[in-house]
């Protein structure tokens, strides 16, 4: 039998979440007092959970890497947030934002978990627009919205440039207000170093107080971790520099299962790298391509002649142009989704049509959109993106078309969770980007913030309380335990450890080196042999970190370069499952592109009767080798069919 | 490009700070101004020296966890942007670079570059929201607002909270900092119902915390990454006088 039991309610899938919720254990509000709860991370998923939790009346605590939760890094999502609401008329439902975001997802997410995502969409707008979230109006007040990639409806709802900040800054808000009550405590600047676990139950966690390097302990009924995705993994990546992936990481230690690791999400519009002293790539919000064209030249001709900078862009007359996702996509043309948009990308410039110096461009061209709307709709649309490419490249893209190519945005895959946003280790939640549940093997544009907020506000609050509602008798959990003593111990000489190899090289030479063994071997084309070799590469660069590590400072003090250590560690770890889980899915899914397994038109090429699963990976030991799980995925309620964005 | 960069070090928030100077050398155009420090701190990790701490996240303007106060100016000498949107392009070959903190009693210096800003968010919880709890709220769509005010109050709430208008300001005010959140809230609807508490309480707490007063030299203004008017703190005034009379 397997492991992984999902917990899905029964009955018809409309009525699942329904059922669920009349039929669930509740707290009663003298009991949630008693109750005390962990939150680690405070972008969308956590501030949100945290501030709904502590409105109910737990004892909420929760952590934040840095100075303020308003950093988190669900703030510099730009584009929009997606909801059925059909405000448009045109077409919406929740159904239909269900099966766009499964098919998006290439049929490897869970049917009853985008359901329930779908049908709390509406919510989440209403939420935000009480706490004053100042999304896009139209002239009689009532809310605007924009198309997304993925989609033939208009369902993003935004505010300019900044959905993201604004989105946070709501949550952020009532975060504050239950701070400001007693209902959350705060504690910024604190790294969770570890979860600890007893009698097979979550209860608490270490933190590194990451201004004098104390390590401290945390206790809780229950622990969320709302720590965002790993896509710092490759080092180059739209991430802050902060994000990390050693919260999750951790957790799969101690014996939460980890799923579809392989599975990340390479964003076509990026401005592209231009020189190896760079520490992280900017992405150009998916909305561009609302009126943006992408396109290369016809004629090898004229890249040559655009790379010498013989003629420049405008040159090039409409006939010589190739707008490649209009021509092979006719029905979706520039907002197909972003993992088919960033293998066209790949296609052109590995075919040699590459705009720039490096081959490695293509062009976003605002030029008809221009003209047909004028450049001031332009710039109340985009305004803020195009003054951040000004500012960055130091070329004008109202005149001049900008240059873009994919990078690591995103990872869809990330603690297994069951229904309840529960891992295999009781206890133990994730929510956010942090979990795997939502969107298969691609996500779609506009539906991170969506589940960030799904999970944070409308699911946690109830299906935590079904788990707490077992242990109200529990009283207070002690940290004076020997549990806690082995963790923090262990932690202790985890630091000590890295502090004292006294090698050579910085961390950050390090991560150069994995990012880019993880881009060229497990990036947006993967084969059996780049994914061996990328193992190997791997297993020998961590012995090596291990071996020649250079930490400068001290670790009872503010000490950066032992907070890069620390998370590198991690990575140098999670990139090797990450190869691994790529290795055995011998498919083409989403963003998971082997090279091996295409049709004769390049597109990716699922193998349902093998792979119609997820992979969820137990860790076995330091030495043993990781087991793979399987959930097999059940569509009952859609048609499985090969993707379609062509007509 | 090469540049001598003179860069403010100060072990912990007691200690005594002082410059120190480093030179910088074969730095692309390009390079970002957080990338050239990256870069100065390899340098001084492979001469087995502690690096410079400064604070650094999400790198291309929106966290606002970036600050530095260069030659003179927050964020640097480009506008509307923050330190790490700062290209070395906007400095001249050879130049001196003077690189200090954020100054001001109620942003302590933790480390070198890093200060605590914690204060803005304890204005932010003295009222900084409106306080509707999850669930039970009406249909977006029944809060119907002008397209006008929503501007404006988006105008307001692209406030990054980096600071920059508390550094720049002779006074150390953080008035463009509360106003921005008090202009935001008091532009829409939703926001009038709390809007004389929420004004009350966020000046009063923020004169607790020792952030001084505005004198309306508009260097704020001037400095903010975001181009966040003064006109909020006109906004801020008008709604403290409805709120107190």
């Amino acid at each position: 039998m397997s492991k992984l039991d999902s917990k899905v309610p029964s009955g018809p899938l409309a009525q699942k979440w329904t059922k669920y919720k009349a039929e669930q254990h509740l707290v009663n509000p003298a009991n949630k007092r008693k109750l005390d709860v962990i939150v680690v991370g405070t972008g969308l998923a956590g501030a949100s959970a945290a501030a709904s939790l502590g409105a109910l009346g737990f004892n909420v605590k929760i952590f934040c890497i840095s100075d303020s939760p308003r950093r988190a890094h669900s703030i510099a999502a730009q584009g929009g947030i997606n909801a059925a609401k059909n405000y448009q008329n045109d077409g919406d439902s929740i159904y239909r934002l269900f099966y766009d975001t499964i098919k998006g997802g290439d049929y490897r997410a869970r049917e009853a978990n985008v359901y329930r995502l779908a049908e709390v969409s509406n919510d989440i707008i209403d939420q935000c627009v009480a706490q004053g979230v100042p999304f896009a109006r139209d002239y009689a007040g009532y809310l605007d919205n924009r198309s997304f990639g993925g989609a033939q409806v208009s369902r993003t709802f935004y505010a300019r440039g900044q959905t993201g900040q604004q989105l946070l800054i709501g949550a952020y808000g009532a975060l504050s207000n239950e701070i400001a009550k007693g209902s959350v405590k705060m504690y910024a600047r604190r790294e969770m170093m570890d979860v600890v676990v007893k009698d097979g139950h979550a209860c608490g966690i270490i933190c590194r107080n990451i201004v004098n390097g104390a390590i401290e302990r945390y206790s809780a009924h229950a622990v969320l971790l709302c720590t965002g995705g790993y896509g710092n993994v490759y080092f180059l990546s739209t991430n802050a520099m902060n994000s990390n992936g050693s919260a999750a990481w951790k957790a799969y230690k101690k014996g939460a299962f980890f799923a579809n690791p392989c599975f990340t999400q390479i964003h076509p519009t990026c401005i592209p790298v231009h020189g190896d002293y760079q520490s992280k790539l900017t992405l150009m919000s998916e909305s561009l391509r609302n009126d943006g064209r992408i396109w290369v030249p016809k004629e090898k001709e004229d890249v040559e002649k655009l790379r010498k900078g013989e003629i420049r862009p405008v040159d090039i007359p409409e006939e010589k142009r190739d707008y490649y996702l209009e021509r092979r996509y006719p029905a979706f043309g520039n907002l197909v989704p972003r993992d088919v948009a960033s293998r066209a990308a790949k296609e052109r410039c590995d075919a040699g049509f590459g705009v720039n110096e490096t081959g490695l461009a293509v062009f976003l061209d605002f030029k008809s959109a221009i003209e047909r709307l004028g450049r001031k709709k332009i710039e109340e649309r985009y305004g803020n993106l195009f003054q951040m490419y000004q500012k960055i490249t130091d070329q004008n893209p109202y005149e001049t078309p900008m240059m873009i190519y994919p990078a690591v945005h995103y990872t869809m895959g990330g603690l297994w969770v069951d229904y309840e946003l529960q891992t295999t280790l009781p206890g133990l939640f994730a929510l956010g980007e942090a979990n795997f549940s939502d969107h298969g093997a691609n996500r779609l544009g506009a539906s991170a913030l969506m589940q960030g907020l799904s999970d944070g506000y409308f699911v946690i609050p109830y299906t935590l309380q079904n788990f707490l509602s077992s242990h109200i008798s529990d009283g207070p959990v002690s940290t004076e335990t020997a549990e806690f003593e082995q963790a923090e111990k262990e932690v202790k000489e985890r630091i000590n450890h890295l502090c004292n190899i006294n090698g050579k090289t910085s961390p950050d030479t390090f991560h150069k080196r994995l990012g880019h063994i993880m881009w060229e071997g497990v990036g947006m084309g993967r084969t059996a042999k780049s994914l061996e070799w990328a193992i190997g590469e791997i297993k020998a660069l961590r012995a090596e970190f291990w071996r020649d590590l250079k930490v400068v400072g001290a670790a009872n003090e503010m000490n950066p370069e032992l907070e890069k250590a620390l998370r590198l560690a991690d990575f140098l770890e999670l990139g090797e499952l990450m190869a691994k889980d790529a290795l055995l899915r011998e498919e083409s899914c989403g963003g998971h592109f082997r090279e091996e397994h295409q049709t004769p038109e390049g597109e990716a090429k699922r193998d349902d009767e093998k792979f119609m699963h997820v992979s969820a990976w137990e860790y076995k030991g330091e030495d043993a080798e990781p087991e793979r799980h399987i959930e097999p995925l059940e569509y009952e309620n859609i048609k499985v069919a090969v993707r379609n964005y062509k007509n | 490009m090469n540049f001598t960069l003179k860069v403010w070090r100060q072990s912990g928030p007691k200690a005594k700070g002082r410059f120190e100077t480093y030179s910088i050398s074969n730095i692309s155009s390009d390079c970002s101004f957080l990338e050239m420090l990256d870069i100065l701190n390899e340098n001084l990790v492979s001469e087995g020296k502690e690096p410079v701490c400064f604070d650094h996240d999400c790198r291309e303007g929106i966290c606002g966890m970036c600050s530095l106060y260069i030659n003179g100016h927050p964020h640097g000498p480009d506008s509307q942007i923050t330190t790490c949107q700062l290209h070395m392009r906007k400095f001249k070959d050879g130049d001196t670079i003077y690189i200090e903190p954020w100054r001001s009693a109620a942003f302590p210096v933790i480390k070198d570059l890093t200060v605590d800003r914690q204060a803005f968010d304890k204005i932010i919880q003295a009222g900084g929201f409106i306080s509707a709890t999850t669930g039970g709220v009406p249909d977006g769509n029944a809060i119907p607002v002008r397209k006008k005010d929503a501007d404006t109050a988006m105008d307001a709430a692209a406030c990054i909270g980096c600071g920059a208008c508390v550094a720049a300001c002779k006074n150390a005010s953080a008035m463009l900092f509360v106003s921005a959140k008090v202009s935001h809230l008091a532009h829409l609807p939703q926001g009038k119902v709390e809007a004389a508490e929420r004004v009350k309480k966020m000046i009063a707490k923020m004169d607790e915390l020792g952030f001084g007063n505005c004198t309306n030299t508009g260097a704020c203004e001037a400095e903010c990454p975001k181009g966040i008017k003064i006109l909020h703190i006109a906004k801020l005034n008008r709604e403290f006088i409805k709120a107190s009379v």
